[in-house]
């Protein structure tokens, strides 16, 4: 949406500047309106940029006695011992393993159920509902984003929890003898997840679904395509930007969350993002947590490269839709 | 925009099975909305430990207007949202508006501000909260609601200026360039013509920061000190504690603020020509 008002207004701007160039925009060009942008360099620079450079620092050190760092004496021979990675080695054992394997996974199944969810939705919201009715649906769709993201999760503790409403359902109806544990499990993390994500799913098929040209669906009918057909191999692909801002939105987020598997998961669903907030919060083992905070942002950043690449040809990806994860839904409302 | 309406064609020719999509639908639907409702309907539920209905109450209500420190927490909250929003507001917009002549002047320095402000957005939450922590740490400064307040300004301000920025990018140039050519100077062209058209944008952004600012949890889990709960910090606090209907009582009056915001904010957008929507 927005990439696609700004492509116009830029090209509009480019047809119109030989006119507005010979008067010459005062104070304009080059460094003049950059300088508008000095605050927010000043604010991200220093408690942004530094910090993220701090932090970098901080993974290469090491743990002190009582939680804090221990001082270096010598740098150069501290780094020719290779004992600044000490905490990059450290998260290679088995157990940290186990658990960057389990965000990972969870991650990917929590994806793989919005876009099972949110596919048909998306089109059904773009190719089969009324242009009328439209609006009123989306807006349903985003009006949860707006919503206390802790709150949705308390509803589902609401919801799970032993006794909770599914489960006095459940004995009422005679289903079940006595309360199943349903949270603190791995399925209670990833139903959390799921509702969390879902419009971040349906939002950009939707978008990509919406833009699509109907002829073409038309066409490859005439031509002998069934409905599978259709939907495989002309709707799929010309969908396909949305299709991977959406997993990109999805996977991305959930990848290092805490606060879903922290509520509704147990003992054993610590994800990525809880064993970070663990060693800042609980274990203070700071160079720890910093390397894998940095492992975790190499993993975000090498998916949102290959998503682009994958989804943009052409298109702003990152910027638009990626950036915009809040302010997409804003778009659409 | 979107192409108009297209002459009236033959029956859609991939006919997927539409009652079955249109179930599909409705159960995602009820799906996203069933939670919340449950949720609003038990906040007057008189019991307090099932979730069998014993008839309705307002008495929850009553304990959550009673709870000084739930109270405490909104105060915090409402202040740190305020200023965050007005500091973020102001800086973002400022970025945006360097940003915003998409094509027009090929300004230096374009790609790393949008970089720079694509970052904070991109990053996971709790690598930002973690390197604040970090800086704070370094910087012995103590934690409190000034750290929270910059927490979440550094959160905000890259949110307003996409917000703003996609607005601006949707400003026909044509109208700064007559005000031009009718004699107005660049403070002028600025003041009357573009600041007004992109106010909806602003205010768009505003809000924005203003609903992510009371709703951030995992940023100032790092960053708050004691005495510096916010309100979603103390209502995390309760759910692990366990869960009481006073919980709900509170999620109930704030959905109802939300959907209040999102009114105002509809509002705001609805009339806009040219908006991103």
């Amino acid at each position: 949406m927005a990439e696609g008002s700004e492509r116009d207004g830029g090209a509009a701007a480019a047809r119109r500047r030989p006119a507005a160039g010979d008067r010459g925009a005062p104070a304009g060009a080059g460094w003049g309106t950059m300088a508008l942008a000095l605050p927010a360099w000043l604010v991200l620079g220093l408690f942004f940029l530094l910090p993220l450079v701090l932090m970098l620092g901080v993974s290469g050190a090491e743990r002190g006695v009582y939680g804090g760092l221990r001082p270096i004496g010598d740098l150069a021979a501290y780094l020719r011992s290779g004992a600044f990675l000490a905490s990059y080695r450290q998260s290679l054992q088995a157990l940290y393993l186990g658990i960057a394997w389990r965000s990972l996974w969870m991650a990917a199944l929590t994806t793989g159920l919005c876009l099972a969810i949110g596919f048909p939705a998306a089109y059904a919201l773009a190719l089969h509902v009324p242009r009328r009715r439209r609006g009123l649906l989306l807006g349903l769709v985003v009006v949860p984003l707006w919503t206390s993201f802790l709150i949705r999760t308390y509803a589902w503790m609401f919801i799970l929890r032993s006794e909770g409403l599914l489960n006095h359902l459940l004995l009422s109806t005679g289903l079940a003898s006595r309360p199943l544990p349903m949270l603190y499990t791995g399925p209670a993390v990833i139903v959390g997840l799921v509702y969390g994500e879902l419009p971040f799913m349906i939002l950009p098929l939707y978008a990509a679904l919406e833009r699509l040209d109907r002829t073409l669906l038309e066409a490859a009918a005439d031509l002998g395509a069934g409905r599978g057909a259709v939907v495989r191999r002309v709707t799929v692909p010309l969908a396909l930007p949305g299709l991977v801002a959406g997993v990109v939105l999805v996977f991305v987020p959930s990848l290092g969350q805490f606060v879903v598997s922290d509520l509704l998961g147990g003992a054993h669903t610590m994800l990525l993002g809880n064993l970070i907030q663990n060693q800042f919060a609980v274990a203070r083992n700071q160079p720890f947590g910093a390397a894998l905070a940095f492992e975790l942002t190499a993993a975000v950043l090498l998916l949102l490269g290959a998503g682009a690449r994958l989804g943009g040809a052409g298109r702003k990806t990152e910027g638009a839709t990626v950036g915009g994860r809040r302010a997409e839904g804003w778009d659409l409302l | 925009m979107t192409r108009p309406p297209r002459p009236p064609r033959p029956p859609h020719p991939p006919r997927w099975p539409r009652a079955l999509l249109a179930t599909h639908t409705a159960a995602v639907y009820l799906f996203l909305y069933l939670p919340i409702a449950v949720l609003v309907a038990f906040s007057f539920n008189r019991a307090r430990q099932t979730a069998a209905w014993e008839g309705f109450t307002l008495s929850w209500y009553g304990e959550m207007l009673r709870d000084e420190r739930l109270l405490g927490a909104v105060r915090n909250s409402l202040l740190i949202a305020a200023l965050a929003t007005a500091l973020a507001t102001v800086v973002g917009t400022m970025a945006a508006l360097a940003l915003a002549p998409a094509g027009s002047r090929p300004a230096r320095g374009r790609r790393p501000t949008e970089v720079l402000l694509l970052l904070p957005v991109i990053l996971p939450e709790v690598v930002m909260g973690a390197a604040l922590l970090t800086l704070f740490g370094a910087w012995r400064m103590r934690l409190s609601l000034v750290t929270v307040l910059v927490a979440h300004v550094v959160f905000s301000i890259s949110y307003v200026a996409l917000v703003v920025r996609a607005r601006l990018a949707g400003l026909d140039p044509a109208m700064a360039e007559a005000a031009r050519d009718l004699g107005a100077g660049a403070g002028e062209v600025f003041r009357r013509v573009t600041l007004p058209l992109a106010l909806p944008g602003i205010a768009a952004g505003a809000l924005l920061v203003f609903t992510l600012s009371i709703d951030d949890y995992v940023v100032t889990s790092f960053v708050a000190g004691v005495g510096a709960t916010t309100l979603p910090l103390y209502v995390y606090s309760l759910l692990k504690a366990g869960v009481t209907p006073e919980i709900n009582a509170v999620s109930t009056a704030l959905l109802a603020v939300t959907v209040a915001l999102i009114a105002v904010a509809h509002r705001l957008l609805r009339h806009e020509p040219g908006s991103a929507g």
